[in-house]
Formats: structure tokens, sequence, C-alpha cells
């Protein structure tokens, strides 16, 4: 699980161009949309296409992303749970 | 009589230099576009985070405006009676490549968001109408090669029909990382030069 939550913060920050932001400045509790780290709605459906392409999860309704990206732990529940690709 | 408008001042950012009216402020020719244009933004001390999520296109369109702007003490945080008129010759040929690439292969077809959006030229009026408040008229038109008598047309009629106070104009192109350039310029009541076809041709190719 940890791996996982290493691997999400890496994407991210990488994907989403987040700049002068590290791994170890993302707590795995952290708000990812709003006051948090700021992600805006196209880092969310970046969000989407990356559970579909890395985790082979397609989210038939992208009102559940909101709970789902809630944070790094929330969206690691979800693929753990749902992930269809090792 | 026609009223005879002036420039004001004027941005280039081409082949790793970045001037503000002839006055080289950043230049490394030996870095690739990405840092190139990310080490200007840093030199030019330009806060704005969603730059690093933009497009070529629209981190050049953005920066050179942005120079421009601030040197004309425009305050961000007021609403501005600025146009824009743009124009290049590649429209979003770059970023359209690189949507083309997630979408070639039926097989892995995962077209990308942030990649998708900027696949239209105008998106970075868009970004620059954020940052400065502008609700104003705007176009981007795509032409052959660079435009002066249209650019000078266009701007005379914005503000002798009072569309607006100011107009941003220019030339903003990103093909590839070898071919690219922003002459952006502010036309204005007031300036020191006047805005004629000789004078934006002159300055293009400075």
């Amino acid at each position: 699980m940890d791996a996982l939550k290493q691997e999400l913060k890496e994407f991210i920050i990488e994907q989403l161009n987040l700049e002068d932001i590290n791994v170890e400045d993302i707590g795995n509790d952290d708000a990812l949309f709003g006051d948090g780290l700021g992600l805006d709605s196209i880092d969310a459906l970046e969000l989407i296409v990356m559970l579909d392409k890395n985790y082979g999860i397609k989210l038939t309704d992208p009102k559940q992303g909101r709970a789902i990206f809630e944070s790094i732990n929330t969206m690691a529940d979800y693929i753990t749970a749902h992930r269809t690709t090792n | 009589m026609s009223q005879a408008y002036k420039i004001k001042s004027y941005c280039h950012i081409e082949e790793g230099g970045l001037s503000l009216n002839g006055q080289v402020l950043y230049a490394d020719t030996s870095k690739p576009f990405a840092e190139f244009i990310k080490a200007a933004y840093k030199a030019e001390n330009t806060k704005y985070s969603k730059f690093f999520k933009m497009d070529n296109l629209s981190k050049l369109a953005f920066l050179a405006a942005d120079v421009l702007l601030k040197n004309e003490k425009i305050n961000p945080e007021e609403a501005q009676d600025i146009a824009i008129v743009f124009s290049n010759k590649s429209s979003s040929l770059n970023t359209d490549r690189k949507h083309q690439n997630t979408i070639e292969d039926s097989s892995n077809y995962f077209p990308s968001p942030a990649i998708f959006v900027y696949t239209l030229p105008n998106i970075c009026i868009g970004e620059i109408s954020i940052k400065y408040k502008l609700n104003s008229e705007n176009s981007f038109f795509i032409f052959e090669r660079f435009n002066a008598n249209h650019l000078k047309t266009y701007s005379d009629i914005l503000l002798s029909k009072n569309k607006a106070k100011e107009v941003l104009c220019g030339w903003v192109d990103f093909d590839d990382e070898g071919h690219y350039k922003a002459f952006l310029y502010l036309v204005a009541l007031e300036g020191d030069i006047d805005n004629n076809e000789q004078e934006i041709n002159k300055l293009y190719n400075i």
C-alpha cells in the first residue's frame, strides 16, 4: 500500500505539472482539491484517465471522483479494492 | 481624419531570448524550450502556478504578455479594458500533435484532458485574460506569414470604435523546439512609435 501511495504522489507531481512540490510535501490525508494541493477540474479528468490507464478502473460516473480523489489515502484504498491490472 | 494610434511597448521571445522594448531581459540559447521558458519565467519573478500546466504556445504568449503588461504597471487585480489580437502560422499544431499521439493507437487509446484543452490557439488568450481580468474583445488569426497590415487595421478599428482603450497585438507561434516566436506589442492613444505597417514590421524583425 505504501508503494502505491508513493506511486500516486509521483504521478500527481509529474503528470499534473505541480511545480516546486516534492513527494514529501504531500501528506496521505491532505486534500488534493480546493485549499489542499489546489488541483482543478482538468486535473480531476486526468486522474480519471489515470485510473483507467494504469489500474484498469473505469469510472462510469465522474461524480464518484469527488470521494475517491479526496486524498492519497482514499485513492489508494479505492484502487486496491477495484484494480483489474497489476 | 482618423486618429493615429501609437505603440507603447513591445516584447520578443525567440531563440532562447526574452526582451522588452529591445532590451534583453533573459537569454540562454543552450536550453531546450521547456527549460528556457521556465528559467525566463523565474528570472522575471512571475508567480502564477498555472503557468506550468500550460502548453508551449500558451507559455510563450503568457510570459510575453505578462512581461509587457507588468512593465505598463497594469494591476492584475482590476478589470482592464485591453483587447487582444493575436496571430500565428502554426495554430495549435504542436499540441495537436501531442494529442494525436495519445489517440492514434486504438489499443492504447487514452486521450489526455490536460493536453486536449490546449488544442485551439486562442486558449492562450484565455490564459492572459484570466490573469489580467480582461473581458474585452479578442481574436486569433492564422496567417501564412506575419501580417502587420491586418494587425494595424484591426487594432485601429477596435480603438476608433471604442471597443477597447488599448490593444495587445502580435504574433505568437510555436511549431517545434527550434521554431517559436512571440512578438507582442501594446497599441494605445499615446506612445513613442507610430502604429503603422512599416514600424510594426520593423519591430517584428528586430
